[in-house]
């Protein structure tokens, strides 16, 4: 397996990585079979990591910008409820002070305001649940997986392997700050290996956990799913741009709950294709005569049976 | 001496001194052998205010160390080991939710004010089993002094403490604190648990049992069907979370895997048994408060609190839907998607009572005569924080959108706008209102709106910007974060130097008011004050109604 190979490879990842950023990764990963970590994405602080600010990481799955749109509409109904309420409350703080209404009204009923304010947010939740449920069955309703991986929650790291590229895997274990600074990536969001994935394919990740519980999510892919001990869980996303997108482990799980991140790097089918054969040839994988194919097509197939 | 007959038997003889309705018996006898809802209120409260403190600053510990990015003051606390620290920092977590849904909230809105207030609005002489109410109250000290000492066993192999989150998920739970730290936690629980199915019980009997005549269920006080409808809410989860936890304890020691999918357990199940508890636990804590809103909106705006039956049964609503919700906070730990789609529906139908119960306190302050004694400002800023955690509470309840914001400091914002900013606002509001009343003693204005003013603005301080940490992807729970959430982190925590701030009028405005307040009338705030406990005298006498009340 190449996990060993990939652990021993440890320290010398940020010497590495900061040779191989830009578009020239891919051949020297290929060239030095040490340097197979990633594809050589470099961060970009504007996607995939948080900014900073009060917003919501910009997205770049299709379902996660619906989502997105659909957070903001449902920020700008909630605002104009709050302030319809604040303004209520602030007209009758002033308007029926004592000092201008010395005398109070003793009415206490008034059925028919009763009813609409009974009524009246029914529609506006039910205005609300007609999308949002659309938006839920359409992340329940992935296209045929172009890729799978499986991710696993460890304490405290994940690892990861692809199946159907001839099953090689590895560990994914959190740079140091120093060495994260050393690769020019963000400090608690860096990890060693990368998941690598092509742009523009529909990819399906198997989530699960040896020990507790560990939730693999990425912010930017509208993605987050619990890793269970004993059961297999599925998200799927469809990448439309390449990057690095960096997520966190978002379940308790133990003294190093905050220090195991996730990073996925979203390259071209081609440096996806490079990538996956230098790391097969890492592993030992002969693929001539297996049946993983570093095209991602017939890993469809392979996907389905061994997911179901 | 008159001999002993029928026609003349004194079974007080012996007591060789007065017994009028003010007597009160010597200090251990009072205080420690109490049967009296007042003195039991009273140890409540006092409980409440020292595990408060305690909760309080073990957040102010957490605020200091988030106030940066990096590690700067636990490791110096555990010796330099950072993976001591960073589980020091799990204990923290856990509790600082223990400490304050247990031992602060729930102590102080139930077993304190409800103690106190329940009989005396109904018109009741006491609580219907005043020696179960004492020992409610005295299960809860070895409960906490349980929890307590859970910090100071092994827990994680190495380490002390149980960092388990208040959750207490399997099987970080189970397989991941092999030491007896969570054990202690878990009978902590069990005891704690006991003691409010204890106290739910003879609320729901003085309730039904002993209003005085006249005193019909729809006559009741907002506030005596708050804590009717937390007590069955208490009594039916409450034994689901025993139950849960037993399962845990088991689990941990003598072999079974209720939660170990090694031996055909399911971890998940222990999440469905904890929040089917959990979820209306949560009510459990804000459902008084919303009693004690109801009572303090109607005496300062001089009017009778609109829609009374809407209230009611608003109340007995959210408490029955509370029930049917509990998935909500488990959206992504695999679940199916139809089941999704009915916990997305659920939830959102609480936000209709909910809306009415805004609404109607609105509609009270309507066409009233307002004044903003201190209760008042703080029942207003309930009404305030609440909407802002109520509508936040509608996002989060779509499945589709939570996914991104679960387990993010947006669901951190969330819980504490309802609950540290919502419930703790309404136990305020209910400290100022029945402050001259159980102490006899007027409280200075100035120090509580000073209080008043100093905490909300410190507060919203805090838990606003958490908001946007949330929505940028910062997860709960970690004591360490990437530097681009450095600036709202450090903005939330000078909130928490202001609201300490703030506090510190709290403590003022006791000790002025004990040492010098002005003594407080029967009923100092004016004709708005309609309940029984304004007709006694302040405070009331030891024992109230020996002659019931009539209510008209």
């Amino acid at each position: 397996m190449a996990i060993a190979g990939m652990l021993a490879f440890g320290a010398g990842s940020a010497a590495a990585q900061d040779v191989a950023t830009g578009d020239v990764a891919v051949e020297t990963a290929v060239a030095a079979p040490a340097m197979l970590a990633n594809a050589g994405t470099a961060p970009d602080a504007a996607f995939g990591q948080p900014l900073g600010g009060w917003e919501i990481q910009p997205q770049v799955t299709e379902l996660g910008q619906r989502a997105s749109d659909f957070n903001t509409a449902l920020l700008i109904i909630m605002t104009v409820i709050t302030v319809i309420v604040f303004a209520l409350m602030a007209w009758a703080m002033v308007r029926f002070r004592r000092k201008a209404n010395p005398v109070p009204s003793k009415n206490a009923h008034n059925t028919l305001i009763e009813v609409i304010w009974t009524i009246v947010p029914v529609l506006v939740l039910v205005g609300i649940a007609i999308p949002s449920f659309k938006l839920l069955a359409a992340q329940y309703d992935p296209p045929e997986a172009d890729l799978t991986i499986k991710a696993v929650g460890h304490q405290w790291y994940w690892s990861y392997e692809y199946p159907d590229q001839g099953d090689f895997g590895f560990d994914a274990v959190m740079l140091s700050d120093d060495e994260a600074v050393a690769a020019g990536e963000p400090k608690l969001l860096a990890t060693d290996n990368r998941v690598v994935v092509p742009v523009g394919a529909v990819v399906k990740v198997l989530v699960t956990s040896t020990d507790v519980l560990h939730s693999w999510a990425v912010p930017a892919f509208w993605v987050k799913m619990d890793a269970v001990p004993g059961k297999v869980n599925e998200l799927w996303f469809k990448a439309e741009k390449a990057g690095l997108y960096y997520g966190q482990c978002s379940e308790l799980c133990g003294t190093k709950h905050g220090f195991m991140p996730i990073a996925v790097e979203v390259v071209s089918q081609d440096k996806f294709d490079a990538w996956v054969a230098a790391r097969q040839a890492d592993a030992g994988i002969d693929v001539s005569s297996s049946d993983a194919d570093v095209d991602a097509e017939p890993a469809v197939d392979a996907a389905q049976t061994t997911t179901l | 001496m008159a001999e002993t007959t029928a026609d003349n038997f004194d079974a007080y003889a012996q007591d060789a001194h007065g017994h009028d309705a003010d007597h009160k018996p010597g200090f251990v006898a009072r205080w420690f052998f109490s049967t009296n809802h007042k003195d039991i209120g009273t140890l409540y409260l006092i409980f409440a205010i020292v595990a408060g403190i305690i909760g309080g600053a073990i957040s102010g510990l957490m605020r200091l160390e988030l106030a940066q990015p990096g590690m700067q003051y636990i490791p110096e606390w555990v010796g330099g080991n950072l993976d001591a620290a960073y589980h020091m920092w799990n204990v923290f977590i856990t509790a600082h939710g223990l400490i304050m849904v247990f031992f602060m909230v729930m102590p102080a809105m139930i077993g304190g004010f409800g103690n106190w207030f329940v009989p005396i609005m109904i018109g009741a002489p006491d609580m219907a089993f005043p020696r179960m109410n004492n020992i409610s109250f005295w299960l809860l000290v070895p409960a906490f002094l349980l929890l307590l000492a859970s910090q100071f066993v092994e827990g994680p192999s190495g380490f002390n403490g149980a960092g388990t989150g208040w959750t207490v998920y399997p099987t970080l739970s189970t397989a991941g604190h092999p030491g007896p730290s969570v054990d202690l936690a878990i009978f902590s629980l069990h005891i704690a648990g006991a003691s409010s199915i204890l106290g739910a019980i003879n609320f729901i009997t003085t309730i039904f049992n002993m209003r005085a005549p006249g005193m019909t269920l729809h006559k009741m006080p907002l506030f005596v069907w708050s804590i009717l409808v937390t007590a069955w809410l208490l009594l039916l989860s409450l034994p689901v979370l025993a139950g849960a936890i037993t399962m845990l304890l088991t689990d941990r020691n003598f072999g079974t895997t209720f939660f170990d999918p090694a031996g055909g357990g399911d971890p998940v199940l222990y999440q469905h048994l904890f929040w089917f508890f959990g979820h209306p636990e949560v009510y459990i804590m804000i459902l008084p408060g919303f009693g004690i809103v109801s009572q303090v909106i109607s005496t300062f705006s001089r009017k009778p609190a609109f829609g009374y039956l809407g209230m009611a049964y608003a109340m007995v609503a959210i408490g029955f839907i509370g029930f049917i919700v509990w998935a909500h906070h488990m959206y992504t730990v695999g679940m199916d998607v139809d089941v999704k789609l009915y916990f997305t529906a659920a939830t959102m139908i609480i936000a209709v009572p909910t809306g009415i119960k805004i609404f109607s306190w609105v509609a009270t302050m309507w066409g009233g005569s307002l004044t903003f004694e201190t209760p008042m400002l703080w029942a207003i800023g309930f009404i305030i924080m609440f909407t802002l955690g109520g509508v936040t509470g509608v996002v989060l309840s779509n499945a589709g959108v939570d996914t991104i914001m679960h387990d993010t400091y947006y669901v951190v914002a969330h819980f504490h706008y309802v609950l540290s900013l919502g419930a703790v606002f309404a136990l305020f509001s209910a400290w100022y209102y029945w402050w001259p009343k159980i102490t006899g003693k007027m409280y200075s204005e100035l120090l509580g709106k000073l209080h008043f003013w100093i905490f909300f603005i410190g507060v919203n301080v805090l838990f606003f910007p958490m908001h946007f940490l949330g929505q940028d992807g910062m997860p709960r729970r970690i004591p360490d974060y990437p530097e681009q959430f450095a600036h709202y982190n450090e903005i939330a925590s000078y909130g928490y130097l202001i609201m300490l701030f703030g506090m510190v009028f709290f403590f003022l405005s006791i000790i002025v008011s004990l040492v010098a307040g002005k003594k407080a009338p029967n009923n100092p705030w004016g004709e708005g004050a309609t309940t029984l406990e304004w007709t006694l005298s302040s405070p009331p006498p030891y024992h109230q109604f020996e002659t019931l009340p009539e209510i008209k």
